[in-house]
């Protein structure tokens, strides 16, 4: 695995992923799977201790992520099982780093716990993803609409929601 | 500065400053709750210009795309499409030749100027001195012109595709970028002169709409809000892209924590893109390829099209149904003129984007105006707000 | 619109028309716009303030930021289905007499963005006198429109009735 990786990062230089090897270690039963594609990686993790693995990444020397960049959410279709997936893009100032964190979540059950204790940045990008999907992000502190009207019927961004609206 | 509300007085006043106001560079809304003229709470509400532009970009084909990203961020439309072209080359796996490279920095760093010039307009206007509105619009019509010249519109190009430039630039062009580039640094003389010493300004600005570091990166701010808070951070430095590790250039980085940090830190930024454009019109102005040589990319010759079919069919195919990525998924970032701007592109192997997701720096970097802006006065808000420089675009997409 | 009719009614038409050109002329050269500028558009109303496209030359380049002192309302950008009631009430609050520019084609008929969150046109929401082409329009088309919309000013009757057909 660490030959593919410095293959991958000797092709393209930046941006440079951290090595997740040393996260599955901590967090086996959390990180589900680790996926190494187009230069990037991508922690599959569960949404258990979620947030324990986020603050571990955040705090730990070797690592540092103390930037969250960007949380960003995927429909995966009307019928797919998981339907969504949430991504946070992690960046570490310290080390230069990067990491995707991804999470899976089921259309029935689409409940995933805020990111707000341990990086500010999280409040209106886990709005947007409630605005867009209808994921709700438990014990945020002001969940409501940010980009579509207040009263507004429906999710945009999920694969059922015509173009046109209604 | 904070101030100690009026013990005396109990009522609290709520205000609604926007969605139509002149100071808001934009339709932003933001709900005051105000004691006399203190802020006490400051609720941004944000949404009127939401475009749906993620959900456009689902139904473009790849390469259509360009002209919807490029209306983003509409002060920056050239870096917009920039970062999303090189998260697709890098799905794709495309490496670009140098000569392109050199374009899009050109442009890029052209774009950062013009974009800057309307800030310097638009927030020294705001603050009250309205003559550094029309020095920085007058000076942005002669980067326009150079926009229109290579590529043919003003404000929203659409010149960077997937794997290169759309055509190469004229031979009117480098004459006239150089004399531009040629008058550029007496310009910035003069703006320094009008704004930077004018005591007003200073007094305005200095101490206001504080942010201290360590709150800063983990509000998730970027670009020149998080350089006026002594973080040393430029992705252009940090993860170079499109070869900007072979341009000279510095990053300014200014401690105070407050708005005259961060204009500071855009003027000498004006200063270093300078830089790099006559570096980058040096190395791009004789003719040569302005895309890469990728089957999918780059369409074959008119005359080999004409002679031969299957050329023909690999150009009508190309044209009409457009060229497909490989599954998988790109988060890609560069330094626009606002700050991180991040493409997470996500494609299923077809002829269009799955999803697109735009990080906006002007949206996260606004999600923290409440914590720079309670206990200071009205009169603060609104120079804070342009001082993050935020472009309502960017933030609602 | 009680006087003038009162007027018109009472004195000769020679008189009403000339005292239609005399407030038509004043009205058409200091139309103050209202500062509505959306999106992208704005950029270029704004450019058409600048030195190089003057638009003071027309007596435009006064942007009221109130509604109640302003005279035209150019719809500069994209509305969006937020926006919409606000455009709305913007224009109520402007005192008669009131045109409105739709600049670019988002204004004019939902443009780029054919979504659901951009209002198709933003004749649905307010009267529409003069509608700009144009992703955005250059300022010079702009001062086009203003001047077109001058011309419509100028063909209005404040003073002398509308003859039956």
């Amino acid at each position: 695995m660490s030959q593919t990786l410095e293959q991958a990062q000797s092709a393209t230089r930046y941006p440079r992923y951290a090595d997740a090897s040393l996260i599955r270690a901590k967090f086996t039963d959390t990180v589900e799977e680790i996926i190494e594609a187009a230069s990037e990686i991508t922690i599959v993790a569960k949404r258990e201790r979620l947030v324990e693995l986020m603050i571990w990444l955040r705090d730990e020397p070797a690592f540092r992520f103390d930037y969250l960049s960007d949380i960003s959410g995927v429909d995966l279709g009307e019928f797919a099982s998981p339907r969504f997936a949430i991504a946070y893009h992690l960046y570490s100032l310290v080390h230069n780093h990067r990491l995707r964190v991804k999470v899976f979540l089921e259309e029935d059950d689409a409940r995933a716990p805020t990111m707000w204790n341990v990086w500010k940045a999280s409040n209106w990008l886990e709005r947007e993803v409630y605005d867009m999907f209808g994921v709700i992000f438990d014990d945020h502190p002001d969940l409501r609409r940010i980009l579509m009207p207040a009263d507004y019927d429906g999710y945009p961004l999920r694969k059922d929601f015509p173009i046109k609206g209604y | 500065m904070l101030r100690k509300p009026d013990p005396l007085s109990d009522t609290l006043m709520t205000v609604s400053l926007g969605p139509q106001h002149p100071s808001t560079h934009g339709v932003l809304r933001l709900e005051l709750t105000l004691d006399g003229e203190t802020v006490v709470k400051a609720i941004p509400d944000i949404g009127y210009l939401h475009t749906g532009i993620e959900k456009t970009m689902e139904k473009e084909k790849w390469q259509q795309v360009v002209t919807v990203t490029c209306r983003a961020d509409y002060l920056n439309s050239m870096g917009n499409d920039l970062g999303y072209c090189l998260a697709v080359e890098k799905l794709m796996g495309v490496d670009v030749p140098e000569r392109v490279q050199d374009l899009r920095v050109l442009f890029t760093e052209l774009n950062r100027l013009s974009s800057h010039l309307v800030w310097f307009g638009t927030h020294a206007m705001d603050i009250g001195a309205m003559t550094a509105f029309f020095y920085a619009f007058t000076e942005r019509e002669r980067i326009l012109d150079l926009y229109e010249c290579a590529t043919g519109a003003r404000l929203h190009q659409s010149y960077f595709i997937i794997g290169g430039c759309r055509w190469d630039i004229p031979a009117t062009f480098a004459p006239l970028c150089d004399e531009f580039l040629r008058g550029f640094p007496k310009f910035l003389d003069e703006c320094k002169r009008l704004v930077t010493g004018n005591r007003i300004f200073q007094r305005r600005t200095q101490g206001v709409g504080v942010m201290k570091r360590e709150d800063a990166v983990n509000w998730g701010l970027s670009g020149p809000t998080i350089r006026g808070s002594g973080v040393n951070w430029d992705i252009r430095k940090a993860e170079p892209y499109s070869g900007y590790d072979t341009y000279d250039f510095k990053v300014p980085v200014y401690d105070t924590c407050d708005v005259w940090a961060r204009y500071l830190v855009r003027m000498d930024e004006m200063e270093e893109s300078w830089k790099i454009c006559v570096e980058a019109l040096n190395r791009a102005k004789e003719p040569g390829e302005f895309i890469a040589d990728h089957p999918k990319l780059k369409l074959p010759e008119r005359d080999l099209m004409k002679k031969h079919i299957d050329v023909m069919i690999h150009h009508f195919l190309l044209a009409s149904e457009g060229f497909t990525a490989p599954i998988g998924e790109v988060y890609q970032s560069i330094e626009s003129a606002r700050g991180e701007l991040g493409f997470h592109v996500v494609s299923d192997g077809a002829e269009r984007p799955y999803r697109v997701h735009m990080r906006a720096p002007s949206f996260v970097n606004l999600s923290a105006l409440p914590a720079m802006v309670e206990g200071s006065l009205i009169a603060d808000v609104v120079a804070v707000i342009g001082s993050i420089d935020i472009v309502l675009g960017d933030v609602d997409r | 619109m009680g006087l003038e009719t009162k007027i018109g009614a009472v004195l000769p038409e020679v008189i009403t028309t000339r005292l239609d050109s005399l407030v038509n002329w004043a009205r058409k050269s200091a139309l103050w716009p209202a500062t509505f500028g959306l999106a992208c558009c704005a950029i270029e109303m704004m450019a058409m303030t600048d030195p190089r496209n003057d638009v003071a030359r027309f007596g435009a380049e006064v942007f009221r930021a109130s509604p109640r002192q302003a005279d035209v309302m150019i719809v500069a950008g994209r509305v969006s289905i937020k926006m919409a009631p606000v455009l709305r009430r913007i224009y109520d609050q402007m005192p008669e007499p009131k045109w409105v520019i739709s600049m670019g084609v988002c204004a004019s008929a939902g443009g780029v963005f054919n979504n659901y969150a951009i209002v198709q046109g933003v004749d649905k929401v307010v009267p529409v006198d003069i509608f700009v082409p144009g992703c955005p329009p250059r300022p010079e088309g702009l001062i086009w429109a203003i001047m077109k919309l001058q011309e419509k000013i100028e063909r209005d009757k404040v003073f002398t009735e509308e003859k039956a057909a």
